[in-house]
This record gives C-alpha cells, structure tokens and sequence, in this order.
C-alpha cells in the first residue's frame, strides 16, 4: 500500500473532532440519566403541612408527628424547665441559634414562637439518628450535668429542652425548627410559615 | 486414529472458541509456586462465596418486594413461608459476613508477603477496588430488609455525605432521592445492590485474575520463581495450578463449608453479630433505636468516625483510613517481600496494626463513653501511624537474605521428631531430682523416694532462652 500522500493530519482532526462530538453528546446523555436520581416531582409534592391538635397536651408531654417522613416533636415546656433553659447559656455552642436553622418567629432563646410550645425536627444534626426525650434531671446514666433534654443514642449528642446543642459533642448546629404558625390557640400547622411581625 | 464424528464435532467447536487454549492458559499450563501455605485458601474461597452470593440471591430476589410498606413482610414471608426460603436466606447473610472474613484474611495475607509490591501493584489496586465494591454491595443490602437498623444505618451513613461542604446536601439527598430515607431509596439500593454493584465485582475480579494471571502468584517466600527456569521455559519451584492447586483449594472448600454450614444452621444470627437484633423491628422513622451500631465488619472504620470529635474530619478520617490502603505499594519502601526475611520494626509495626484494628472493630460494636473514646482515638493513630510512619520505618530495616529458590519448610513429622529427642534434655532442665524421706506409720518404718521436682532456675533458663529466640526471629 502507498501511504506516501496520506494527510495525516487531516485524519488527526477528524479523530479529535469526532472525539469531542461524543463527549459533548455523552455529557448531555449524563444529565437526565443522572437527573433521575433527584426526588421525584412526587416525593417534593408530598411536603403537605400537617396539623396538630394541641388543646388535649398536659404540660410536660411530648408528642411526635410525621412531616414529610421526618419526627416532628411538639412538646408543651413546663414553667420550671423554661427557668432552667435561662441559665445554660455557658455550656451551649449556639445559645442564640444564630449558626442553626429555623425561622425568624423561633429565633430566641427558647426557639419557640409562644414560650411554652416547643416545635422541632427530631432528627439530630450529626448524622441524622433522632434524639431520645429525657426530661428528668441528673439520671444515673447521664450524669449530675444533665438539666433534662433530649440525648442522641447513636453518637452521644447532648441537646437541652430548646433543642440548643451542647459544648463537646458531635454535633455542630442546634435541632432544626420546622416552619409552623398558628390557627387557632390549639392547632398548629407544621409546614407553614408565621407571618414575620419584624418582617 | 481416524477421526471420530464426535472429534470431528470438538474440533468444529475449539476451531471457532478455543476453550481448550484457555483452560490450558489459567489452568493446566498456569505454574503457581510450589510452597503455597494455609493463607493462600482465602483467593478461592472469596470466588465461592461470590458464587453462592449470586446464587442465593437470584433465588431472593424471587420472593422479596422492594417497596418500603412490603419489604420487611417480604422477608418474614421468605423465612416462613418459601419453601427452605430460611436456608436461602442465611446462606445470602452469612455469606455477606463470610465474605469479609476471608477478604480480611485475603488482604492480610498480601500485608505479611508482600503481595502488594513491584510488579504486583495493580493486582492490590484491583482487589482494593474490589474491596469498596463489596463493602457499597453489602451497605445497600443491609438496607433491603427495612428493619430497623436498616433504616437507621442507612440514614447515618448516608449522612455522612452531607458533611462534605458546598455539594454534601445535594449529594445527600440525589443519593436517598428524597429528603428522609423512603420507598426511593429502597427501591434504589435494590437496583444498585442486584444489579450494577454485581456487575462491577465480577468485572473487577476478571481484572484481577488477569492482572494475577500475567505477573504470576507471589508465595510465602516472596521469591519471583519465573527468576529460575526449566530448558523447557517453566519455573522449576513452580507447580500447575490444575490439579495440584485445584485439589488442595478443594480441600479448603471442604473445611470452609464446615465453618459455614455451622454458622447457617446452628447459629444464623451469630449473637447479633451476622444479623442484628434491633432489625428483627420494621422500620420506624420516627424512633432511633437505643444503640446502633453498624454490622461487624463496618465497624473498625465506624469506630474512626467516632474518634474524631468534627464532623467533617470524622468523615474524612473514615474515608482516608480506607485511601491509605490504596496507597501500601508504595509506602512501602523496604525490597524484600515476605515477612520470613522482614525486619523486626516491620513486624512490630504489622502486630501493633492488627491489635489496632480488631480493637477499633470491637469498639464500634460497643456504645460511647469517655474511656472508649479515649481508646478509640489512641488505636486511630495507631492505625494511621502504620501507614503513614511506614516510609519512614521501612528503611531502617535490617532484612534478612533473601534465598534464590524456594525455601522448604520442615513438616509437621519433622517438627515433631525434632521436639521428641529434645523432650527428655529438656525435662531433665526444668526439673530436679530431690530425696525426700518420709515416715509411713510409726517411726521404724522410713522410706526414702526420688521426687521430680520443677526446678525454678532451670525454668527460668528456659523461659529466658525461649525470649531470646522469640526477638531473634522478630528481628
């Protein structure tokens, strides 16, 4: 074979520009194989607000809900621990919560929109596990340190009855606070924002 | 011989698939060294329990729904009702865990012979890679079940992608597919562990076994027998792998199923070990169970993730005790291979390893507190000491001379005849003779007896002696 009148590089750009072509076309084939990943149009849709009756809550009671699959804790504070919460501003990362998520009715020392009435996502802020309600103060297990709160099995985080995180544990930021506002005196609806009265 | 129609019929075949080429190349006509030892069972056992992995869980899959309101019933429905369904399904858990024992004892065999080194650094890259994929394999079937430590297992691991900054959150939830673990990510796991992840092991074990099959098997005496070969061109320490290798890797099926058959039918949960006991509960995103704990073999990289008091270097630390595996063949620095001719820092450092590792593994099993913290952070650095310290250490090392050829090893007989003519020399050390005279009845009557007894210098000439030999064969 002759390949003395060969135009090499002819041959080289049309290799590389065919090269390119395909990368190009494989890289626009990624995005809707890798797309379909995401939550589907479903999963986003079945964020619903959900309402709670809280007229029936004794104080000290905890209830959990379910708020698009996550543990929503409402839990009506006693007078005393709201006392308590005052004074552990020293051994708290974020007392004001101002590196942590909620919205701006719940941003305050006690995260809360009415003093008593406590609204949060009962998943810890680590890695996710949700935290155990221990209201008693200075059990055997916990220690002498303990002024009641909530205690995250899994990795040993320490949240206080503000769902305010402790100094020295895993996790970094306080409980999340899901948005929520009022009906009535005795329905919350989780999901739904307050109006802003600063806003 | 005039050839026959069924010949005829063979010949037709191998002209157009050369079946025979192949098995000649991998099998009959492939030499491995003669002086392969108990370590090197782990290779084939691995492949029999990816066999029986495939196997069973084809057979799984028939029965279980991958839907987060039927899954955990679909599994109860397998124990119960599915004939022998419960064997299928042991053999499938089982196997998982068995699968990592003998990988675990697979990569240790490569750490004390040096399987990982020049040329065979690709091979280790290969069965590393191997190594995540299994581990991605057995993350996302644990999740199958949908039990409760399932679910919660998932969702701490799947966390752990959050902590990367900037893209963490999105990652995390592209990975779930929803913002909590749901019917999405189930259903996604189901895909990923019956399909893509098997797909991507038995690609990487046909990698491996090339990459093996090309430089050839390292062998306890770390010596290359391609070095010194026959007029015919084959290793003279070097043995066909069929049927002398294939014979003895029966023998250690035998033993293994033994082991296996036990765990399966006398023992399947193996305490909480192999199936944990907070999964026998549904799923119930609402409630953490009290202590969670990954399956045992997570558990010396979880105990890492622990350790490390941040978040985000927790999961970097966790990823990064799996990336320096990656990187032994060239931390590495010392030439000799195997562990008989290796210096005595090496060995050290090699034990303090292990101790490190099946300590981090027991810690992640237990809950926290302070001490096992404290411990836990202390094995880290012991862990991540033997790697990143190795450059450094392997260079001072003394080695041994390494032989040309394959060194043979005394059997078993020998070792015995050896000890049988030093058994009476050496009783004679640890003892003494001491005359005791004793009175029987009343006074006239005395008797005087020869009594054996331990000799406490001589004990402890042994015992001294015995710790000389013992740093001796360190060093």
């Amino acid at each position: 074979m002759n390949n003395k009148g060969v135009d090499k590089s002819k041959r080289q750009f049309l290799t590389s520009a065919l090269t390119v072509v395909g990368a190009v076309g494989s890289g626009y084939l990624a995005v809707p194989f890798l797309a379909q990943m995401q939550p589907s149009v479903k999963a986003m849709a079945a964020g619903a607000p959900v309402e709670v009756d809280i007229s029936k809550m004794e104080t000290g009671q905890l209830i959990r809900v379910a708020w698009r699959g996550k543990p929503v804790w409402v839990l009506n504070r006693t007078p005393e621990v709201l006392e308590t919460l005052k004074t552990l501003d020293a051994e708290l990362r974020d007392p004001l919560s101002n590196d942590s998520e909620q919205p701006g009715s719940s941003k305050n020392q006690v995260r809360s929109q009415k003093p008593d009435i406590f609204v949060a996502v009962g998943l810890c802020t680590h890695l996710g596990c949700s935290p155990i309600f221990r209201p008693e103060v200075a059990p055997v297990d916990l220690g002498e340190k303990w002024k009641g709160g909530f205690f995250c099995p899994c990795h040993g985080s320490w949240f206080d009855l503000a769902g305010r995180v402790y100094r020295g544990v895993p996790a970094p930021t306080n409980l999340e606070i899901p948005p929520y506002r009022y009906a009535s005196e005795t329905r919350i609806i989780i999901g739904e924002a307050a109006e802003e009265k600063n806003a | 011989m005039k050839p026959t129609r069924l010949s005829e019929c063979g010949n037709w075949v191998l002209d157009r698939f050369p079946i025979t080429k192949f098995w000649n190349d991998h099998m009959a006509h492939y030499y491995a060294p003669k002086n392969f030892n108990i370590w090197y069972f782990f290779g084939s056992l691995a492949l029999l329990v990816l066999v029986n992995q495939i196997i069973t869980g084809i057979l799984l899959t028939m029965n279980y729904k991958p839907d987060a309101k039927l899954a955990f019933d679909s599994v109860e429905y397998i124990m119960r009702d599915v004939p022998w369904g419960w064997l299928v399904r042991y053999m499938h858990s089982t196997g998982a865990s068995a699968f990592f024992i003998v990988i675990y004892l697979h990569m240790f065999r490569a750490l004390i012979y040096g399987s990982f080194k020049h040329p065979r650094e690709l091979i280790w890259i290969f069965g590393m890679l191997l190594f995540v994929a299994l581990m991605a394999e057995a993350f996302m079937g644990y999740l199958l079940p949908w039990g409760q430590m399932s679910f919660w297992g998932a969702q701490v691991i799947i966390s752990l992608f959050s902590a990367i900054p900037v893209i963490g959150d999105d990652l995390s939830l592209w990975i779930r597919g929803d913002y909590v673990i749901a019917d999405a990510t189930l259903n996604r796991f189901f895909a990923f562990h019956v399909i893509a992840v098997p797909l991507v092991l038995v690609m990487l074990v046909f990698m491996h076994l090339v990459a093996l099959h090309e430089v050839g098997s390292n062998n306890p005496d770390g010596i290359e027998i391609k070095a010194s070969k026959d007029p015919w061109g084959h290793p003279v320490d070097g043995i066909p792998f069929h049927p002398y290798y294939t014979v003895k890797d029966l023998v250690g099926v035998g033993v293994f199923l033994v082991f296996f058959a036990t765990v399966i039918f006398y023992m399947p949960e193996v305490g909480g070990y192999f199936l944990e006991h907070a999964n026998f509960i549904p799923a119930d995103p609402m409630k953490t169970p009290e202590h969670i704990a990954p399956v045992w073999y997570f558990t010396p990289f979880y105990s890492i993730l622990r350790a490390i008091p941040d978040k985000f270097a927790g999961v970097i630390g966790m990823g990064g005790s799996i990336v320096v595996l990656f990187l032994m063949p060239w931390l590495d620095r010392c030439k000799v291979k195997s562990i008989r001719y290796r210096g005595g820092i090496f060995k050290k450092a090699l034990f303090l390893f292990v101790v490190s590792f099946l300590a981090l593994g027991y810690l992640g099993t237990q809950p926290v507190t302070p001490i096992a913290t404290t411990m836990a952070r202390l094995f880290t650095a012991i862990y991540f000491g033997f790697f990143l310290l190795m450059p450094i250490y392997t260079r001072w090392e003394k080695t041994k001379p390494v032989p040309r050829r394959l060194t043979k090893l005394q059997t078993l007989e020998e070792q015995l005849h050896a000890i049988e003519e030093q058994l009476p020399a050496f009783i004679e050390e640890i003892t003494e003779i001491k005359t005791t005279t004793t009175e029987i009845g009343d006074a006239a009557f005395r008797a005087t007896f020869f009594n054996r007894r331990p000799n406490p210098k001589g004990i402890a000439h042994v015992l001294s002696r015995l710790a000389v030999r013992l740093k001796g064969s360190l060093d």
